[in-house]
């Protein structure tokens, strides 16, 4: 059984390659907003130097966000189209999952930790974990606030839990204070961690469809139109459409362009 | 040669199957015109979302509708420039990864070079030399293609382009979107000299100014307006689009003459509109020039031109690395070459 392994959710992308036995090969890069001229390369990179072909592969796991949208998006379309054009089962993982999943070793049995991204416009994507004995399980949504609000739930849980993430290490002072212990060296979700979270998975046949794979954005897109330059050209003050005001759940009303 | 074209530059998901660059096969369009609706013009973080949620589910219905699979694939050709980069990055790692789990060879395709390209697939192989009126949506141009493969601008608008320019001036007559083939239906009952709106530089050279008509056009409107005059929207419409018509036109064919060409095209989305198409034909008739109009499905943006451009790469022995990135700024210059590895 061997798995690829797609994660660009943040500024990092990793790939990897792993099988039931262990690591195979796997590639990263540091460099923000490189993911697309990345992916391709990596994972030619990683099939040569493992030393198999792609004929060998079984599965394809991925990133589905949250995250930063660019960088999820390639990997979410490129994990989809090579597991449809060779017949593969995927496993869609959350980048939050996969970024706690990374750190349960850090954590005693009980513990808890906070898996945190940078979600650009001054908010934060992340989600509460309890170190269990196979892994970590979440405990809450996925959500996506300001750094105050994240402070809070520290605060209210208590017994300095681990924070994790570019989001963290960003906010350190605010979240120390709130009582957690924050992760302020090199913290990412990886496709290392993707890999060998999903692996039991493929494993016991608990796989998706390429084409039922969907980016959790936990946003409304930005609606970059100035309304206000719009409502000008009628003569009239803007207003956004009626409808993105009364069904902000499923009308881009507003969110996080750029991210 | 059969080659699988992709095209996401703005707010189409598009894919197409085309046989020997001149065939097409099969042509699929997700298209996005209902999520943008509300806004009056495209915003681009939703058609990044749309063009990843329809990625998948386009091509697979286009490879469904030419009875291919993907190893009959002999190349894969996607839009890598210019368009809005979020949306152009979806089609770039969908073409990637299929290169990679196919190992049919990968090509990038410039977006203007695409919509030259659509002539071929009504008109056959191509005869360079060719004088091309690229206009649409986010462009407007007019390029020489000296030989295939080979261009050169010769002109383009210095802000607005045309396609803007309709949809601008459609969304404050208050209709519909998008407003550049609601003008041109309106334009049928209007009268185009109802109103005289300026001819933006049409003096020398063959560049394009496009703000000032539209602010022309607001401007009369206004005026009207406050003298109690009753304004006639199709008067309006059929005035506004004969001074772009005009112009468009006239720096075309005046292009074609100083570089000694005689075949002219006129692509991209606003060569659907029916003006155009009239007044540049009756213009090639009395000049003696070969017109490549391509019907209007294969103007607006679409995957069986991206498919067509790609194919004459391929055979031109071009290939794009696997590092292949999208560029928003793209130019037709650019295009010459770039992508020989």
């Amino acid at each position: 059984m061997n798995v690829l392994g797609i994660e660009t959710s943040t500024a990092r992308s990793s790939v990897c390659l792993g099988s039931d036995r262990g690591l195979l090969a796997t590639a990263a890069l540091g460099r923000p907003q490189a993911h697309g001229e990345f992916l391709a390369p990596a994972i030619t990179f990683c099939l040569e130097r493992a030393g198999i072909g792609l004929e060998t592969v079984d599965g394809v796991a991925v990133s589905v966000g949250p995250g930063l949208y660019t960088g999820m998006r390639v990997g979410l379309v490129t994990a989809q189209t090579l597991a449809h054009a060779r017949q593969l089962p995927v496993v869609g993982q959350s980048s939050l999952d996969v970024l706690a999943f990374g750190f349960r070793h850090a954590a005693a049995v009980g513990r808890a930790l906070f898996a945190v991204l940078d979600a650009k416009r001054g908010e934060l994507f992340w989600a509460a974990y309890r170190a269990t004995a196979e892994g970590v399980s979440r405990v809450t949504e996925q959500r996506v606030g300001p750094p105050e609000r994240l402070a809070g739930e520290i605060e209210a849980a208590g017994g300095a839990p681990i924070c994790a993430g570019d989001g963290a290490a960003a906010h350190e002072a605010l979240l120390t204070s709130a009582g957690g212990t924050v992760v302020t060296t090199w913290s990412a979700p990886s496709a290392v961690a993707l890999v060998e979270m999903a692996l039991p998975r493929f494993l016991r046949h608990d796989t998706q469809r390429p084409e039922d794979l969907r980016a959790v954005y936990l946003r409304q897109p930005d609606a970059k139109i100035s309304w206000r330059n719009r409502g000008a050209l009628h003569g009239g003050p803007g207003q956004p459409p009626s409808d993105a005001v009364a069904r902000p759940t499923d009308s881009p009303a507003r969110g996080g362009e750029g991210v | 040669m059969l080659v699988l074209g992709i095209e996401t530059s703005c707010d189409e998901t598009a894919a197409a199957l085309v046989a020997d660059g001149t065939t097409v096969r099969s042509a699929v369009i997700g298209s996005q015109v209902e999520h943008h609706r509300p806004y009056g013009g495209v915003v681009p973080e939703i058609a990044a979302r749309a063009h990843a949620e329809l990625m998948l589910p386009v091509i697979d219905r286009t490879l469904v509708e030419g009875g291919a699979t993907y190893d009959d694939l002999d190349g894969i050709a996607v839009t890598s420039g210019p368009g809005l980069v979020g949306a152009l990055l979806v089609g770039v790692a969908a073409a990637k990864s299929l290169a990679l789990a196919t190992g049919a060879p990968l090509v990038g395709v410039n977006h203007l070079e695409g919509h030259v390209y659509a002539t071929q697939l009504e008109f056959g192989p191509l005869e360079p030399p060719i004088l091309a009126l690229v206009v649409s949506g986010g462009h407007t141009s007019i390029a020489l293609m000296a030989a295939d493969g080979t261009f050169a601008t010769v002109g383009q608008t210095i802000d607005d382009a045309a396609g803007e320019a309709f949809d601008k001036v459609a969304r404050f007559l208050g209709l519909d979107y998008p407003g550049g083939p609601e003008i041109d239906r309106l334009a049928v009952d209007g009268d185009p000299r109802a109103m005289a709106f300026p001819r933006a530089l049409s003096g020398g050279g063959y560049d394009f100014s496009l703000s000032g008509l539209k602010t022309a056009v607001i401007r009369e409107l206004r005026r009207r307006e406050a003298a109690g005059e009753a304004v006639d929207v199709a008067d309006v419409a059929a005035s506004f689009q004969e001074a772009i018509v005009d112009v468009a036109v006239a720096k075309t064919v005046a292009a074609a003459r100083e570089h000694a060409v005689e075949q002219v095209a006129i692509v991209g989305g606003v060569a659907a509109n029916s003006r155009l198409r009239q007044a540049m034909a009756d213009v090639c008739d009395a000049e003696g020039l070969r017109l490549l109009a391509p019907t209007p499905a294969l103007c607006t943006d679409n995957g069986a031109m991206i498919a067509a451009a790609g194919s004459n790469r391929l055979v031109r022995g071009e290939r794009s690395p696997d590092d292949l990135g999208a560029d928003p700024n793209l130019t037709l210059e650019d295009a010459t070459g770039w992508a020989v590895r």
